[in-house]
């Protein structure tokens, strides 16, 4: 059942919103123990709230437009008075003092918080493997990751736990997942969702995003959260854009370019490596969908996204050596004591991180460093710039881009561990919407070879999230 | 200024570091009251605590007060970029600060000294202050054991950092300069100022050359000074160590060393080679700062006047030279000063009570009591003592000059009265007279101490000492000629 | 003008960037992390070629400036906010590792602020 669906159901009395926690923690007993999506599961307060929901509507109240809608959380949303781990050691049994200002908007709108979902410790990551307390599997083949950092929110929504989740997208981590689940997952405009409150990984690049089983779904979602916040100074000063009343307005006479440089392929020299050929056919094949719903559909380039991948990993681990300092054994969190101060923040930090958080902090390190700055972080930022440029220009000629989400459907778990330069690549086509700070979304579009859901990602403008919504509702209808 | 040099045949040069706190009502970077000294970690939230998922918004307040300063010292107000500012340490909550650093507010200006001296301004940036450790236990000392307590009550205070030029010679110049420094943050309302307190910090940067060279030396950081006192004196021993070593053939090396208030000398913190590396990069959690000009014109329209225009305005209406009406100024009497003498008043007159008989305030006393106080005086109605006594009535409760000199008895002496008086105090102590018309200077001054203080006493202190004098030196001439 | 040419990451540099980092690496940690380090490095060896002088760095995707909030305090006549404020402080001091008088125990800070 949509969330729609279930919001009008639970507003009009037909249906309360206890029976609608229930059904889903139902669901969650059922599978969870194989999936571990969740860090958490909140069941006792989800039907508290679902109670007092059910009590203000016999009230004649309307609680809002997700009245007694589950909605599953990232564990690296701060949630006041409910554990926040962001899959970390360093932060197990923190209650944060305060919520996030998506958490305060899903409350304002009857939303009904069912859990905290499983990550890559910090959100470093694209398998969900990384985090402390054991990875998520992909409720579709649980011999597979779900992709990652926001594994289990994307699993919480495929496996029918909640039908929505919040997550969050630093280089990919709602796309990607999104792909690998056969779920929708939405990356809005940088400054359009207020990050206040989202642990932060890369500060310039992170935004939080809806997980939806359906665009319709992900567009009321988007459209809750979204908006001006004065807690975030990047937060862009304009009101959440109508999602919903760009749905059905089709993709006649829309201009679409695929991106080839993310198509990869023999005959395309210039491009990224690893996207697989079953993939790349169903990108081609949504392509083909919009052309035959109306639009123009044509190749683009857009040629500095090839550098994306080095650029992002210097960017996102510079941030987040310095993001990720304050954990430090004084006010919260681990803390591994020591004769000094200083002591006990290296014994705290050498035991609270897990690998991949220690490889990005020292690489971030490194690329701020004195001598380093100018040739790593300095010329990253310039990337950004030509990165930025390009799309621009490339938006001259087309309304929307398209391209692959991920390189590949799902792959086994632990297949990736052993080398941290092939799980980055993970993030080839996702990374250069961060980068520029432009919306973009995975709409599950067909299977691969394996018979795992391939996301195509569609890219738009900053600010141009509606448009982007047109054709990933005609791409949902047209998906083999 | 540094007419005499601290140590014969050396140069001192000083540079200085001063961090002011802003007078906002909230943080730099959040809604928590800028308030300390109270309850530890009452005045907090989740951005003072550096707490995950927090985020800064810069404090408009913050802001024009910075421009504020920059305007007074005319400074280039420009866009500026916050930057971070990597370090561990515990009272520190993020473990980096948020500082300004290529690009500052304001960029390169100067401060005029009362004196004149311009001392170049190289910058004055916006940064956040840092909470406040406390050493517990293992005697209090930081090097012994025990532990550390935290307080963030200041954690995310505005601070603006106001670095200067090393253009200064000699601790008094240095001294000169944050005096003048802090009467500009305080007239402008940016800061209190008060630098025992902490929420003025100083920061000195001290080489020595040999006198008549050019090139500066390689010159150490003093920290934890916290008076315009220590100050001074780290400075001078700094100087003096610098000096001792090149004497003796050694070098200075680069270091930053702790002033010890104690045993009065500067320790070693760290050297050049043990920098920090801070690795510096943009804030990306905040935007540019741009000021509109009309914004700039607005907060310049608004500024008060500053120290130098006020000695400015009253030099020129007192006809004395700035350094002057220092004092004054400092004392924040131009004001009443400017309009006494608008009011008619003898400026000579006045400025001698506003530095003599004022230090404690000035109370009820207004511009027009005291301009008829001072005329009162001019025109030999009281004598300088007696203008002294009313003018601590009119201090302590306003009304009539002439009706407090009534009250206590005071009535203006007769000139032949005093006449009859000195000529008969001539013939009664005719050798003292001698010597006051045939002694040297020193004599003279001597002799007419002597016929004043008989003066007094005869009138019991109601006469001018001034006409005394004009009197002596009349019959001095009669008798010459 | 491209970046003069940088030296791959040595063992060393490692060493000296968890120092920085506050994290203490085993001798198998480091080798292990020098190498996987150096592959990223050597990765973004592309656009260590690229010739960027004339490219402005992007800090921030939006083009924001002078975000600005007004000098107000959090109210406390407001009842809500003041009770909210008070339990503020209470969490997060029972959230903290250790407490003494209202104040954040820690192990003995040692040396300044550098």
């Amino acid at each position: 059942m949509s969330a729609r669906s279930i919001a009008a159901a639970v507003r009009s009395g037909e249906r309360s919103a206890r029976s609608v926690v229930e059904e889903h923690l139902a669901a969650i007993d059922s599978s969870e123990g194989e999936v571990h999506a969740f860090n958490l599961v909140l069941a006792d307060g989800a039907l508290a709230r679902a109670d007092d929901l059910d009590r203000r509507i016999a009230d004649g109240e309307d609680p809002g437009p997700l009245a007694g809608v589950p909605v599953a959380l990232k564990d690296n949303l701060c949630t006041r008075g409910i554990d926040t781990t962001c899959g970390s050691k360093i932060l197990e049994g923190w209650c944060p003092p305060y919520d996030a200002t998506v958490v305060e908007r899903l409350a304002a709108v009857g939303a009904v918080a069912i859990g905290k979902t499983n990550l890559d410790e910090f959100a470093m990551g694209s398998s969900t493997e990384n985090s402390a307390f054991g990875p998520t599997r992909n409720p579709l083949d649980t011999s597979r990751v779900p992709g990652g950092s926001s594994g289990g929110s994307a699993a919480a929504v495929a496996a029918g736990f909640a039908p929505l989740a919040l997550g969050s997208d630093t280089g990919g981590s709602i796309r990607q997942p999104a792909a690998l689940c056969g779920t929708v997952g939405v990356k809005p405009t940088y400054g359009r969702v207020s990050r206040y409150g989202l642990v932060a990984f890369g500060s310039s690049l992170d935004q939080i995003g809806p997980f939806a089983t359906s665009v319709e779904d992900a567009a009321l979602l988007l459209e809750v959260i979204g908006g001006h916040d004065p807690l975030d100074s990047t937060s862009i000063p304009e009101a959440s854009p109508d999602l919903l009343g760009a749905l059905g307005r089709g993709v006649e006479g829309l201009r679409i370019g695929i991106i080839s440089e993310l198509m990869g392929g023999p005959d395309r020299a210039a491009s990224v490596e690893g996207i697989a050929d079953d993939v790349r056919a169903r990108v081609e094949q949504a392509a083909e969908a919009l052309a035959a719903a109306g639009a123009t559909v044509e190749h683009a380039s857009v040629p500095s996204t090839v550098y994306g991948l080095s650029a992002y990993y210097l960017i996102a681990p510079a941030e987040a050596s310095s993001n990720l300092a304050r954990f430090d054994g004084v006010r919260f969190g681990l803390r591994v004591d020591a004769d000094t101060a200083a002591g006990m923040n290296t014994a705290t930090r050498t035991a609270g991180f897990g690998d991949e958080v220690k490889r990005r902090i020292m690489l971030g390190t490194y690329a701020l460093s004195t001598g380093y700055y100018d040739a790593y972080y300095g010329k990253s930022q310039k990337v950004r710039t030509l990165i930025q440029r390009d799309f621009a220009r490339a938006y001259e000629s087309f309304d929307l881009l398209l391209s692959p989400a991920a390189p590949t459907t799902a792959f086994p778990l632990g297949d990736k561990t052993d080398d941290p330069m092939l799980m980055y690549l993970n993030d080839v086509c996702t990374i250069p919407s961060n980068l520029a700070g432009h919306p973009s979304m995975s709409v599950p579009f067909g299977s691969g070879d394996d018979g795992l859901p391939v996301g195509v990602q569609v890219l738009a403008p900053a600010l141009a999230e509606a448009t982007m919504f047109r054709a990933a509702a005609v791409l949902e209808g047209a998906a083999p | 200024m540094s007419d005499q040099a601290l140590i014969p045949g050396w140069e001192v040069v000083i540079g200085l570091e001063v961090h002011a706190e802003l007078a906002t009502a909230t943080k730099m970077f959040s809604s928590a009251l800028n308030q300390f000294g109270g309850q530890p970690n009452t005045n907090v939230d989740p951005v003072s605590l550096g707490l995950p998922g927090s985020l800064p918004v810069l404090n408009e307040k913050a802001v024009e007060l910075a421009i504020r300063v920059g305007l007074a010292l005319d400074c280039t107000i420009q866009r500026s970029v916050f930057a971070r500012k990597n370090y561990f340490y515990p009272d520190m909550p993020k473990d980096f600060q948020i500082s300004q650093y290529d690009l500052p507010i304001n960029g390169v200006g100067s401060l005029e000294l009362p004196d004149g001296r311009r001392i170049g301004i190289e910058r004055a940036h916006l940064e956040e202050d840092t909470g406040k450790s406390t050493h517990v236990g293992g005697g209090g000392r930081i090097h012994e054991a025990g532990h550390s307590l935290i307080d963030y009550n200041r954690s995310g205070v505005p601070l603006i950092e106001i670095v200067s030029a090393p253009d200064m010679r000699c601790a008094e110049e240095a001294r000169a300069y944050v005096s003048e420094l802090r009467a500009i943050l305080v007239a402008i309302g940016a800061s209190d100022g008060k630098m025992e307190e902490g929420s003025m910090r100083v920061d000195c940067n001290v080489s020595v050359r040999r006198e008549g060279t050019s090139e500066l030396g390689t010159r150490c950081e003093v920290k934890n000074i916290n008076s315009l006192r220590s100050m001074g004196r780290a400075i001078e021993y700094e100087a003096r160590r610098q000096v001792d070593l090149l004497e003796s053939g050694e070098k200075v090396q680069q270091q930053t060393r702790h002033w010890n208030e104690d045993d009065g000398r500067t320790h070693k913190l760290r050297s050049k080679e043990e920098a920090y590396d801070y690795r510096y990069f943009p804030e990306p959690d905040l935007v540019p700062v741009e000021p509109s000009d009309e914004w700039i014109a607005e907060i310049r329209a608004a500024l008060p006047m500053l120290p130098r225009e006020r000695r400015q305005r009253l030099a020129v209406a007192a006809g004395v030279e700035p350094q002057a009406t220092a004092l004054t100024v400092e004392r924040g009497m131009d004001d009443l000063a400017v309009d006494t003498i608008a009011a008619g008043a003898d400026a000579t007159r006045v400025l001698v009570h506003v530095e003599n008989n004022l230090a404690d305030g000035v109370g009820e006393l207004t511009a027009a009591s005291f301009a008829s106080l001072v005329a009162m005086e001019a025109g030999g109605d009281l004598t300088a003592t007696q203008a002294k006594t009313v003018l601590a009535d009119l201090v302590a409760t306003g009304g009539d000059p002439a009706a407090h000199a009534a009250s206590h008895g005071f009535e203006a002496m007769d000139t032949s009265e005093l006449e009859a008086l000195v000529d008969r105090l001539i013939a009664e102590h005719p050798d003292d007279w001698a010597g006051y018309v045939g002694g040297d200077d020193r004599e003279r001054r001597r002799k007419s101490g002597f016929f004043v203080g008989q003066v007094m006493r005869a009138t019991q202190g109601q006469a001018d000492g001034r006409i005394v004098n004009d009197l002596l030196a009349r019959r001095a001439a009669e008798q010459g000629g | 003008m491209t970046s003069p040419e940088i030296p791959r990451l040595s063992r060393d540099d490692v060493a000296h960037v968890a120092n920085l980092a506050r994290l203490t690496l085993s001798d198998e940690e480091l080798d292990a992390f020098t190498g996987q380090l150096a592959d990223v490095l050597d990765h973004a060896a592309d656009i260590e070629a690229l010739d960027l002088d004339d490219v402005p760095p992007m800090a921030n995707p939006l083009p924001l400036v002078n975000v600005l909030r007004p000098d107000v305090p959090v109210s406390t006549e407001d009842a809500a906010k003041a009770d909210a404020a008070a339990g503020f402080r209470a969490e997060v001091l029972a959230a903290a590792p250790s407490v003494e008088d209202g104040r954040f125990r820690v192990p003995p800070v040692l040396g300044e602020a550098p």
